[in-house]
């Protein structure tokens, strides 16, 4: 049995003259949280559709659970987050999680209860049947993850999930993705918060669309022999500039 | 099934969007209303027209109510309608009629002229009235001979058969009998059909005298080209603007990251959005057949599929369109250039005598092929397989936009 959620190799994309990711090779395997940390405009957005198949690289090749990308049916077994908010205004957030259901061909006698238990997980509940218009930020947020949630994929690809969303309920949104890990499930995070950072199994930094460095988490800070993964991202940072200097 | 998703968000959208559900259904009704008074108006307006000399025959024919008619001593046609004020002016030498306008006020030259023009032809149609009803006294004469002479053949043969039958049935030969029936029963069946037919062309007859035109209104006859107008215009942005949203609002993608079909998604616009568009046409129409009573000649359901058709044609090309813009101003930048032309070639002005030009650019109008179909459905009675190619053509729009916008999404995924 592959257990091999995503295997990128070699990816490259530009747009105009613009080299936004240079060769990437990422694999992620079953039951892991992969963390993608990089400055902004770095290309993990970019890297997060090429592997989707929403955008079409120059070369390399992207596998998802072990199908060739792009892939329609693939779509169903992933649980998309995108990181700007993509939501109906006008329907509720019930409408909007249904919609969804739908089209990820949730069964229709599961579907009442894959709502509850997506929105009961980013703490949505009372807020169902309110039209998203009047949603604030962070609920938008939250509603967007529910709908990554809700036919309860092995894989889940996350945009900066908790931007705008209270640390609270942050910390409860990462214990439940710690637990969907345990059963089985992968995750793929972009994020610019360095305590999520440490809290995923595997980090990948990429800059200028080039993969700087990767490891755990422990291994980064080791490699870089600083603290934090704070500073193993500014030490990086700083000696690819250096690098770039010296060409 | 996930076609049927979209639908029902397209509905629930629409259903909830109030404004933009009174802009489809309430403004159609509006302007058709507004339109049908101003146009109405001019027939209440009346000029004034001075006459000298004119046979009475002509004068009559032109008093109507909308020209009042003054008589006057003077050729001088100029003087006359400076004098008086008139409208016009109409003097006769022997059988030339000669008419000045004033022209200062268009309308009333138009009255004028058109109530001369009907006039005259109203009076050539009563001389051949006289001519046509001299004609039918003597077909109808025709017609009694050769009923009866046919009476008469009829009545032969049936006697002849009738004895033939009465010697077989004596000789005891059933099978020529029988025989001899059958061509008994068909001769008698002949003169009845040959007296049918022969009732069926003297109605023919009248109906040649049968003339209508001359009360038609501008409204009535434009009132066609118009109801495909408003749901083309009004389909075409609705549609183009709620797929430019969901390209801005980047549901579109959103959309495209689950396992839907490209075709899927523009199928659930076509079917959601053609669901509204059948309820406003058939709201338009309705209202304009009871509230103005306009005659409708040919079937109702021919108007509600031709513009069925037009409506998801104009989806079709707005969906198209939304994809070259970027916010709803440049989709509204597109209405002078895609929409209002075609009213032009909508049979506004007759398309025959257009330059050949023009005439090819009016060929690649959907709006063309459409108020075609419907004018001529509504004004002539046309049946489905005089509007037949029209209908054709339409799909064929439809169908090419239709694979255009389904290929235009691989944009957002390439599968
Ligand atoms: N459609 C596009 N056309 C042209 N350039 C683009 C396009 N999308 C992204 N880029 C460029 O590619 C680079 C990478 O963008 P990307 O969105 O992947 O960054 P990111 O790492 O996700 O940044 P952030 O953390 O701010 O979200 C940026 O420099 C951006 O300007
Ligand atoms: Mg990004």
């Amino acid at each position: 049995m592959a257990t091999d959620y995503v295997i990128a190799k070699q990816v490259s994309k530009h747009f105009g003259h613009q080299q936004v990711l240079n060769q990437i090779d990422l694999t992620l395997p079953a039951g892991m949280i992969y963390g993608l940390i990089g400055p902004s405009g770095a290309g993990k957005t970019t890297l997060i559709k090429s592997i989707l198949g929403m955008e079409a690289v120059d070369s390399g090749t992207v596998k998802v659970m072990d199908t060739v990308m792009p892939n329609r049916a693939v779509m169903a077994q992933v649980g998309y987050m995108a990181q700007s908010d993509a939501l109906y205004e006008t329907l509720t957030a019930r409408e909007n999680l249904t919609l969804f259901g739908q089209l990820m061909s949730v069964p229709k006698i599961k579907l009442a209860q894959m709502i509850d238990y997506a929105a009961g997980l980013v703490d949505l509940t009372s807020q169902l049947d309110k039209r998203v218009s009047g949603y604030s930020g962070g609920m938008k947020r939250r509603l967007s993850l529910a709908i990554a949630l809700i036919q309860d994929p092995q894989l889940l690809i996350l945009d900066e999930p908790t931007v705008g969303i209270d640390p609270e309920l942050r910390q409860q949104i990462w214990t439940e993705l710690n637990k969907l890990k345990d059963t089985g499930k992968s995750m793929l995070v972009t994020t610019h918060v360095m305590d999520e950072a440490e809290r995923c199994d595997y980090l990948m930094l990429i800059r200028h669309g080039i993969a700087l460095a990767e490891g755990t988490p422990a291994a980064l800070k080791q490699q870089y022999a600083v603290d934090t993964i704070e500073q193993v991202f500014l030490k990086a940072g700083r000696m690819q500039d250096a690098n770039d200097g010296n060409r | 099934m996930r076609t049927m998703a979209i639908v029902r968000r397209v509905f629930k959208q629409m259903l909830r969007d109030k404004r933009t559900l009174a802009l489809m259904f309430l403004a159609p009704l509006l302007i058709m209303t507004l339109m049908y008074f101003l146009f109405q108006n001019n027939t209440t307006q009346v000029a004034s027209l001075g006459v000298h000399h004119v046979d009475q025959s002509v004068v009559n024919v032109i008093d109507t109510k909308n020209v009042t008619i003054h008589h006057y001593d003077s050729s001088q046609a100029r003087k006359m309608i400076k004098q008086h004020d008139l409208d016009g002016y109409l003097t006769q030498k022997n059988g030339q009629l000669t008419i000045t306008y004033s022209n200062s006020n268009p309308t009333n030259t138009s009255l004028i002229k058109a109530s001369l023009q009907s006039g005259l032809v109203k009076l050539k149609m009563k001389t051949l009235v006289t001519v046509t009803k001299k004609q039918r006294a003597a077909l109808e004469s025709q017609q009694a001979a050769l009923k009866k002479l046919t009476a008469a053949q009829t009545q032969a043969t049936v006697t002849k058969l009738k004895t033939a039958i009465a010697q077989a049935q004596a000789r005891g030969d059933q099978a020529t009998a029988e025989k001899l029936q059958k061509q008994l029963k068909q001769a008698t069946a002949t003169t009845s059909s040959s007296t049918q037919s022969a009732k069926a062309t003297s109605y023919t007859t009248k109906s040649h005298y049968i003339y209508g035109s001359s009360d038609s209104t501008f409204f009535e006859s434009f009132l066609p080209a118009f109801l495909g107008f408003f749901v083309f215009f009004f389909v075409f942005l609705i549609s183009g603007v709620s797929l430019l949203n969901e390209r801005t609002t980047g549901t579109l993608s959103r959309l495209l990251a689950t396992p839907i079909r490209r075709s899927e998604i523009i199928m659930g616009y076509l079917i959601g959005y053609g669901g509204f568009a059948i309820i406003q046409t058939v709201l338009t129409v309705v209202f304009t057949i009871t509230v103005f009573k306009i005659h409708l000649v040919g079937s109702i359901w021919l108007v509600f599929l031709t513009n069925l058709l037009l409506a998801l044609v104009a989806l079709t090309l707005g969906i198209f369109i939304s994809t070259f813009t970027n916010s709803e101003f440049q989709m509204i930048q597109f209405i002078p250039l895609i929409v209002v032309p075609q009213i032009f070639f909508a049979g506004l002005v007759p398309v025959d005598g257009m330059a050949s030009w023009l005439q090819a650019i009016a060929h690649i109008m959907p709006l063309y092929y459409g108020a075609n179909a419907l004018t001529a459905v509504v004004t002539k009675g046309a049946g489905l397989g005089d509007i037949g190619v029209n209908l054709l053509i339409l799909v064929g729009f439809m169908v090419v936009l239709t694979m255009l916008n389904i290929v235009g999404m691989k944009r957002y995924r390439k599968v």
